[in-house]
């Protein structure tokens, strides 16, 4: 719940400062947030099944928005910047649907 | 985005109560998450990881919005967007030019049928003028014929208009003693008629006013040639004077004359 408040209180803060994305970032943060949500899914479901980690959480929220930022520079670096980004939201959404999927066989046991 | 201390603090009792689910056993006991504990160091880490998702998807969302996301696209998509947008200038350029020269086909068949109303606009008055359905006005003479012993004959007036036409006159009206006018044309008839002359339909009487359109110097050489129009009342008794007015207005007209037989050959 206070996870949940959390989020709230950063995207109420998002849209009162209005900050401009930085050029450089322009291009990860796209990713990282969707990289975020994956994380942020597998915790939920870890938690809903009993089994959440604080240090697993933080470990995998964290390296999954590094990891994600890290293919896109790379594939940046290597002239596939497109493809890659293309690739790695594919394959972190496709994460996400498979834990909202246990998420809700956990919630409604269907 | 650094700016989450407070939330942090909030987080933290969140964080008491998620360890409670307890696969890895080692962690806090179970508790309810309204349930106010200290905040532990994940706790307050998780919460400032979820802040900042927070903050970083309002702010991507934001700024999705406000540039249409120009900015942040890759060369690769610039260079494609750049494509379409040459591809799609092109199409444009192609239509303008197409209806540019559309344009001008209807300007020039406008402006060719304006030439054609105006030339047949300018024939019309030509031969109104020539037919004496228009009134005209230009240089020419003024020219009067007073009776001496012997009363001006229509053959008189008739020489006078030939050698008229001959020199170039365009176009003619005679006037009676009493005013009347009538305009000289081709099928104009003069007629002893008692006293006077018939012209056309109208009885005229002496003096007679000639006014006619044309150039005055020729019409004037050939008036008076010898044995010639001039001479010939002279001889009779009566008078010609010759005026030479800057405009002549030849204001008599007669009306269309339709054809009752005659056809156009087309």
């Amino acid at each position: 719940m206070i996870a949940l408040i959390a989020l709230v209180v950063g995207v109420v803060a998002g849209l009162v400062l209005e900050p401009s994305v930085p050029a450089g970032l322009q291009a990860y943060l796209p990713i990282a947030v969707v990289a975020a949500l994956d994380a942020v899914t597998g915790g939920v479901r870890a938690w809903l099944r009993k089994e959440f980690n604080d240090k697993q959480f933080v470990i995998s929220f964290v390296s999954n928005v590094l990891v994600a930022a890290l293919i896109v520079f790379l594939g940046d670096k290597l002239g596939v910047g497109a493809q890659l980004s293309t690739g790695v939201v594919v394959v972190l959404s496709m994460r996400i649907f498979a834990n909202v999927a246990a998420i809700r066989q956990t919630v409604f046991k269907a | 985005m650094a700016d989450d201390p407070d939330e942090v603090r909030e987080e933290s009792e969140e964080r008491s109560e998620e360890p409670a689910a307890g696969a890895d056993a080692e962690r806090a006991p179970v508790s309810r998450w309204w349930t106010h504990r200290l905040p532990t160091r994940s706790g307050v880490l998780i919460g400032v990881l979820l802040a900042l998702l927070g903050f970083a998807l309002a702010v991507q969302l934001k700024d999705r919005d406000s540039d249409q996301g120009l900015a942040a696209a890759r060369q690769e998509d610039l260079v494609r967007i750049l494509d379409d947008l040459d591809s799609r200038k092109e199409r444009l350029q192609h239509d303008i030019s197409d209806l540019n020269s559309k344009k001008q086909q209807l300007n020039s068949g406008e402006q060719g049928r304006k030439a054609a109303v105006d030339d047949a606009r300018q024939r019309a008055d030509e031969l109104g003028i020539l037919a004496g359905t228009l009134p005209a006005e230009g240089p020419g003479l003024s020219i009067v014929f007073r009776s001496g012993r012997d009363a001006v004959a229509a053959s008189v007036l008739l020489d006078a208009v030939e050698e008229l036409r001959g020199a170039g006159a365009e176009a003619m009206q005679v006037a009676g003693s009493d005013g009347r006018t009538v305009r000289v044309v081709a099928s104009t008839a003069f007629v002893d008629s008692g006293s006077g002359v018939s012209v056309g339909s109208a009885r005229l009487s002496a003096p007679y006013t000639v006014s006619v359109i044309g150039d005055p110097a020729t019409m004037q050489a050939a008036l008076n040639i010898p044995g010639g129009v001039v001479d010939t009342v002279r001889q009779s008794g009566g008078s010609v004077s010759v005026r030479e007015p800057s405009l002549v207005r030849v204001s008599a007209t007669r009306a269309t004359p339709s054809p009752r037989y005659a056809r156009p050959v087309s």
